[in-house]
């Protein structure tokens, strides 16, 4: 790896390692100090290697810097020595104050312990995600403000007030007792899929930016599969939804960054390994007798990788629709669900489904009529594809309207 | 907005379809019913099967089957969302089950805890 690449890599890697050890140790009301300690340690290594060359072995001259850069913060600090040196020793058996653990054991530990601490329902979800990011991913506040199309002063003040409020709230950093982990993982699990939905569906136009969103929740989602004790039939669902997604990641945008709809898609560019992954982890959800709305999404995913345009397909798709909105509804499945019904039981039952459907403030709701008009009563497709561009909010949304309304004419 | 359980009733219960018929019925009631959850209209819903039913009398004598005397049976209930008797009928029109000639739907709302009904 060259040089200039190496310390971005190791940042994204090695950072929230370092700060979820460190925020074990010290306590959540220590978090800023823990973000520190770690910044400072990339900012010596930065310019120590500017000057040195990089060491043989740069993961564990960080960590070993880090230990060193944490022990003379405690040892400075009298604050921490009389307060929290105490309390730690009350809580953990360590005699020597000073050892930090950065062990493999204990860094996949922290960081799943940091996961249930900050996907935590006290605080916003926009937040949620935000400190994600920075704490769990390693992300500069530069790409958290991007990510978001916002700016660096609001997502630091946002990330500022998640941390005092996991300060309010008294947060520990502990794994959940068996009898809770169900409920925590389905905090977890939906930070995790709206981290992916953020990336995916983004308004940014940074496409490499975006697709790092997508490959950290995964990431993150890995981490769950690999610990035992969060190695549950929903967790594996999800993460077998989300590679399933991943594997249109070069379909879905042509060269001008315009997004390409699933139908006018090149499927030679679906990434089969991806798709591979997905089959792997969805083999794997379903070990026990649990239907989450993860394994349904899941499910219809695996239908979305199939090239064939078969009736089976869409039949399998429309069932799982139906399931999935009696167990939660949401505006994009109620539509989505639609769209599958036209495919399988015909346009014409599919229009009075949608004239039900009592979605008239979302655009999608019009470029759905719009699709199902369209050979049926082309001038009725084309004023809803009109009513659509004329709500849509994003450029990639109303270049899509426009070429649905020219191609028409 | 109300709760309104749509209840389905076989005029005779003891009629044998053929499993390609049931298939059809079962794509049609799944249809059915997305339709309204798609609606955000749905609430909960269980098919009632004919097997392993039995009837309690008065006097403490249990019967195989709902089907005596009385062939006519409940298949299921579901319960939906409306904010009127009329848009629950009107969910209730499209419920499969009568296409069965005889069969009925029993609209009925569920009685809230408000201390009132």
């Amino acid at each position: 790896m060259e040089k200039k690449e190496l310390i971005p890599h190791l940042f994204r890697t090695e950072y929230s390692k370092i700060v979820s050890v460190l925020c074990r140790r010290f306590g959540l009301d220590y978090i800023e100090i823990a973000e520190d300690i770690a910044s400072e340690t990339f900012l010596t290594a930065a310019q120590t290697w500017g000057l040195n060359g990089a060491p043989p072995n740069p993961v564990a001259w960080l960590y070993s810097v880090a230990k060193n850069k944490a022990k003379n913060h405690l040892q400075r600090n009298t604050v921490f020595e009389t307060k929290v040196a105490a309390a730690i020793q009350n809580s953990y058996s360590y005699s020597d104050m000073s050892e930090i653990d950065l062990s493999p054991q204990n860094i996949s530990d922290s960081q799943l312990q940091m996961m249930f601490a900050i996907c935590d329902p006290s605080i916003p979800a926009e937040a949620q995600i935000g400190l994600s990011l920075r704490i769990l991913c390693g992300f500069g506040i530069d790409e958290i403000a991007e990510a978001f199309l916002s700016n660096k002063e609001t997502i630091n003040k946002r990330l500022y007030r998640a941390k005092e409020k996991l300060r309010q709230e008294q947060k520990k950093i502990e794994f959940p007792g068996a009898a809770e982990i169900n409920k925590r993982l389905e905090n977890v699990l939906t930070t995790i899929y709206l981290l992916f939905s953020e990336g995916y569906y983004s308004v940014s136009q940074n496409q490499t930016l975006r697709q790092d969103l997508c490959f950290e929740a995964i990431r993150l989602c890995s981490i769950l599969v690999e610990n035992k004790s969060t190695d549950k039939p929903q967790v594996n669902a999800l993460l077998s939804l989300m590679y399933f997604h991943a594997s249109r990641f070069e379909a879905r945008v042509n060269k001008n960054g315009d997004l390409v709809l699933y139908d006018d898609q090149d499927t030679n560019l679906w990434d089969d390994e991806l798709i591979n992954k997905g089959a792997h982890f969805l083999k794997r959800a379903t070990t026990g007798n649990e239907l989450s709305k993860y394994h349904l999404q899941a499910a219809i995913a695996y239908w979305n990788t199939q090239r064939a345009d078969t009736t089976e397909k869409w039949e399998s798709i429309l069932q799982l629709y139906n399931s999935l909105l009696q167990i939660e509804y949401s505006p994009i499945a109620a539509l989505n669900r639609t769209y599958a019904l036209s495919k399988a039981n015909g346009k014409l039952p599919a229009i009075i489904e949608a004239e039900k459907l009592n979605l008239s403030g979302n655009h999608f709701y019009f470029a759905l009529l719009g699709e199902l008009y369209t050979g049926i009563d082309d001038k009725k497709a084309i004023l809803n594809f009109q009513q659509a561009l004329s709500m849509a909010k994003t450029d990639t949304d109303k270049k899509l309207m426009r070429k649905k309304i020219e191609g028409m004419l | 907005m109300d709760e309104y359980a749509l209840i389905m009733r076989h005029e005779d219960g003891t009629k044998v379809a053929s499993p390609e018929q049931m298939q059809i019925w079962m794509k049609q009631t799944m249809d059915w019913i997305g339709g309204i959850a798609a609606q955000n209209k749905f609430v909960s819903g269980t098919g009632l099967p004919f097997a392993d039913a039995k009837v309690v009398g008065h006097n403490g004598i249990v019967t195989d089957g709902p089907f005596g005397e009385i062939k006519e049976t409940i298949g299921g209930f579901i319960t939906v969302k409306a904010d009127s008797v009329e848009e629950a009928v009107e969910f209730a029109k499209g419920c499969p089950v009568l296409a069965g000639e005889g069969n009925t739907v029993e609209v009925r709302k569920i009685a809230k805890r408000d201390g009132v009904h």
